[in-house]
């Protein structure tokens, strides 16, 4: 089996995998970082979307050989200690979240959104999260959160 | 005090951040999946993948060779344990009981659905477990299959079973049949409507999942499930399928992804995996993927109805009469029966005087996926189709749409309607009024002009609706075929030192309930709320439940929990007038302190529990420590109502609909967290939009499901939705001590109609009256070319 190494949340991490393991499986199974989720099998919910070499990557549709020699941050690498990332800590200030399921696929998409458009508008944000389901929020207060995380990470409005 | 328990420490009513987000937000939430026991195997579930079949042989030999392979069992191997149960006896018109089943855990004989499980594989790896379960030879004998309610009533329709002619489950009915023709017959006008009520999939974005445990030390069995009820699965999976007691089996429903009606039911996969846990004394894991929820959870809806109103001359509706086919699936799940009936058809006054009703309904089956629960479960098909009815009304009249509501609005409480319930309270023209005014329903003209300028046709819909959360009063359910009690369990501990756990027998799976209810025991106990944790989930910690359905965690459980508070505080007053040298009758509690009348003497409740557990000056003959339980029983059910108002424009060109906006004025009863009850609301309206809109569950003629994963069946994605006009008027419920009633499903049920009327009065100068949901792009194109067509 073929050896993968990358740098998960700052710390380098090695492992034996299956040329078929996807990269969710790698973070879930061998490393125990159970944050990022699998919510379906088409590639369309986001559940699993973790950060690779810092853009947003759908980790159930990418082989963990793929991501060897990669950075990966997942959601467990978002918060300094107690303190919150400002994404995390907007969903938590604006209600976004319900049952938590999407959370974590949600966050990561919604930083990188803002890495990418730092002063998105309510429109952006709902273009750029079609690849994000939730079934619990309808999206009102996810909105309201990754626009009011922008703003908070450094963004203009 | 103030009334309703409030001892005005400001928790109730406060937009508390919630305190389960911190570890969602971290990814440190803790769901099924994410869960592993030392020396666990994991299971594949062979499924069928036709319709309808008789089973042959079922040759599992190259399976059980394959790598990793640990067992592989069959119908066969489990056929000497009961049958997955249903949780209501419906009967018939004319008395007799519902045709009812046995439903094995795997397939015996005969499969009845695509996705009915035939085999478990049991593997060292999943992948292993999926690739031996390919070996599997299975020999399907083909049947013909009924996939719709209109094949399967159709005369010589094939049989789903050989018991159920006609494919008939039930033929029931409620209401006063002769009252209400009669009604009709005289009526000025009368107004009908055929509606189909779409099936839909529940689509919680966690997958299901299961691992089953057997400790041989002990003779326990551990389950752990996505369940939104785990002492039912206990009661179900214990008392009726494998026959184990209940001190030898634990039920852990950790962290759940989301619910939406479909982990409700008791599934044959957590039978399958805590008997094979005992047959290899090993943990087994199964975690359901995308394709197999398809096929595998409950599914809702699914009703064909058509219905007659009539009307006197001044619009006041005199008799309402529907008729309904259900289709329940191939086999009864847990609330299957009761879902198109009890929850379905005494809905149907709605908020209005209609003074003779009529309601009767075939449960039909079919060789699809079980119908189950579904966000709102028989209230949003109730509600739709009564509010379509008076739109057409309306129409048929020449009477105006709020008008003509507003004319058969219900005005005096408590209000038994012809079917049933018993409204003890509400206020619709107050929700009415404020719906209108948040809308500015009466500038919508002057949108609809400019909108017309642009070449797009704009409409505007409104419902006004009622429904039946709470649920439910044992004795009035188990009078109507309930086989289980509604009540709630609700347990206080306070620790020596004054912290305090709350033990729920409903289950949180992002309703906030940590949230919730700490604000209610922080308030009225006059603790700090970062001193109350709420825990739930595990048959072992908690004395017992009924679980998280029906809009009822708050005003059953959430009663059952002050109820337990109350214990708490009259005990406590007690351990306070001994330490205070005065009488029990004198002592006031308020604020967390025990208080002599008319002086500053004083205990805090800590202080007290302190004392509870150090009984060195105790009362004589009272029990040290300080915890005490409450198990509630509603009196009625809960009546939230209110009014929602959407807006459309439609492209005349392509069919394509914009939903503008949605308003809601909702009548929850008492708000606990405000910031929680508003994302409830916008959850059901998502939902709601969901079935107006976009969501569709198909099958083909053979039962094969056309619609099997998210590249075909239509999930609400963020771009689909606007943003949420949402307004409050509260009446309080009058039969429970907070005045609580529920918010859950209101979306659900409110908002689809609303929606559809939107559309239709978009297309209506086009001479279009009707659109089924979803009302798609397609639809309303054909819609517009039809009537196009006709002038």
């Amino acid at each position: 089996m073929p050896a993968v190494t990358m740098k998960v949340n700052g710390v380098s991490r090695s492992a034996e995998v299956e040329g078929r393991t996807l990269l969710v499986d790698f973070l879930r199974e061998k490393l125990a970082l159970t944050g990022t989720h699998v919510g379906c099998d088409t590639s369309q919910c986001g559940a699993c979307v973790v950060h690779v070499n810092g853009q947003s990557v759908k980790s159930c549709t990418c082989l963990a050989v793929d991501a060897d020699g990669a950075e990966v941050t997942t959601i467990e690498g978002l918060a300094n200690g107690a303190d919150l990332h400002p994404m995390q800590e907007a969903f938590r200030e604006h209600h976004g979240l319900q049952c938590g399921f999407c959370t974590p696929g949600m966050v990561m998409s919604a930083i990188d959104l803002v890495n990418n458009n730092p002063d998105p508008g309510e429109a952006d944000v709902r273009q750029w999260l079609d690849g994000n389901f939730c079934r619990c929020t309808g999206y009102h207060n996810i909105v309201k959160s990754v626009l009011a995380g922008a703003s908070a990470m450094g963004g203009g409005s | 005090m103030s009334d309703n328990g409030s001892n005005g420490t400001g928790f109730i009513g406060a937009s508390l951040k919630r305190k389960e987000d911190a570890r969602f937000l971290t990814g440190r939430g803790r769901y099924t999946d994410d869960i592993n026991l030392p020396g666990q195997l994991y299971a594949h579930l062979l499924r069928s993948t036709v319709a309808h079949a008789s089973l042959g042989s079922v040759d599992t030999s190259a399976a059980k060779a394959a790598p990793g392979v640990h067992a592989v069992f069959t119908g066969a191997d489990m056929e000497h344990v009961g049958g997955v149960p249903t949780g209501w006896l419906i009967h018939s018109k004319d008395g007799s009981p519902m045709v009812e089943p046995k439903h094995p855990a795997m397939a015996v004989g005969k499969v009845r659905h695509v996705g009915e499980i035939v085999a478990i594989v049991v593997a060292e790896t999943r992948d292993q477990a999926r690739e031996a379960a390919a070996l599997i030879d299975v020999d399907y004998q083909d049947l013909p299959a009924v996939a719709s309610l209109e094949a399967a009533r159709a005369d010589g329709a094939p049989k789903v079973w050989d018991e159920a002619d006609g494919n008939l489950c039930y033929d029931w009915e409620v209401g006063d049949r002769a009252a209400a023709e009669a009604a009709i017959d005289g009526a000025a006008h009368v107004v009908s409507i055929d509606v189909v009520n779409q099936r839909l999939v529940p689509n919680a974005i966690e997958p299901r999942a299961a691992i089953g445990n057997f400790d041989p030390t002990t003779d326990e069995y551990t389950l752990y499930t996505t369940s939104q009820n785990p002492h039912l699965i206990r009661l179900l999976l214990g008392a009726f399928v494998l026959g184990l007691p209940e001190h030898k089996l634990r039920i852990v429903a950790p962290d759940v992804g989301g619910g939406f009606g479909s982990k409700i039911p008791h599934y044959a996969e957590e039978a399958i995996l805590t008997w094979t846990a005992g047959q290899l004394c090993r943990p087994v894991k199964w975690t359901s993927d995308r394709s197999e929820a398809f096929v595998s959870d409950t599914q809702g809806r699914d009703h064909l109805s058509t219905a007659t109103l009539g009307l006197d001359q001044d619009g006041r509706f005199v008799g309402l009469k529907v008729s309904t086919k259900a289709n329940l699936g191939a086999y009864l799940s847990t609330f299957a029966t009761c879902v198109p009936t009890y929850l379905y058809g005494i809905l149907f006054a709605g908020p209005y005087t209609t003074p003779a009703i009529y309601v009767e309904v075939e449960g039909v089956f079919t060789n699809t996926v079980p119908v189950d629960a579904l966000r709102g479960a028989g209230r949003p098909e109730a509600t739709y189709l009564l509010e379509r009815l008076v739109d057409k009304a309306a129409a048929a009249t020449g009477i105006d749409r709020v008008d003509i509501r507003r004319r058969n609005f219900i005005r005096e409480f408590p209000y038994q309607t012809p079917v049933a319930l018993q409204y003890d309270q509400g206020d619709y023209d107050a929700t009415l009024d404020l719906a209108l005014s948040a809308a500015d329903w009466d500038g919508f003209e002057a949108r609809r002009s400019e909108a017309g300028s642009r070449g797009k046709l704009r409409g505007i819909g409104i419902s006004t609706f009622i429904e039946a959360c709470g649920i439910a009063p044992s004795a009035v359910v188990g009078s109507l075929g309930a086989r289980a009690g509604l009540y709630e369990v609700g347990s206080v501990r306070v620790h020596p030192t004054g912290s305090v756990s709350v033990f729920t027998g409903t289950h949180s799976h992002g309703q906030g309930h940590e949230t919730t209810f700490a604000q209610i025991v922080a308030e009225t106990l006059g603790v700090d709320f970062e001193a109350v944790d709420v825990v739930h989930g595990d048959t072992n910690a908690i004395p017992f439940g009924m679980g998280t359905y029906g809009s009822r965690s708050l005003a059953v459980g959430g009663t059952a929990i002050y109820n337990a508070v109350q214990k708490v505080i009259a005990k406590g007053r007690k351990i306070a007038a001994h330490l205070l040298e005065a009488s029990e009758e004198d002592i006031e509690f308020a604020d967390g302190n025990f208080t002599v009348a008319g002086t500053d003497r004083s205990k805090s409740i800590g202080e007290v529990a302190l004392t509870a557990y150090v009984p060195h000056n105790y009362p004589e003959g009272l029990e040290p420590g300080l915890e005490e339980t409450a198990f509630y029983d509603p009196l009625n059910f809960t009546f939230p109502a209110g009014t929602h108002i959407a807006e459309v424009e439609v492209d005349p060109e392509t069919g394509v609909v914009e939903l503008v906006s949605v308003t809601g004025a909702d009548d929850v009863g008492r708000i606990i967290n405000p910031m929680i009850v508003n994302g409830q609301l916008h959850g059901g309206l998502a939902h709601g939009i969901g079935q107006a809109l976009l969501e569709h569950c198909e099958y083909d003629a053979e039962g094969q499901l056309v619609t099997g994963s998210y590249m075909n069946y239509t999930m609400p994605r963020a771009g689909d939705l606007p943003n949420f006009n949402i307004n409050h008027n509260t009446t309080h419920c009058t039969h429970n001590p907070l005045g609580v009633k529920g918010v859950g499903e209101v979306g659900s049920i409110g908002v689809p109609p609303a929606v559809i009327n939107a559309v239709v009065d978009a297309l209506s100068p086009l001479g279009v009256t009707h659109i089924e949901m979803p009302a798609t792009s397609e639809r309303v194109w054909q819609a517009i070319q039809a009537a196009q067509a006709q002038d």
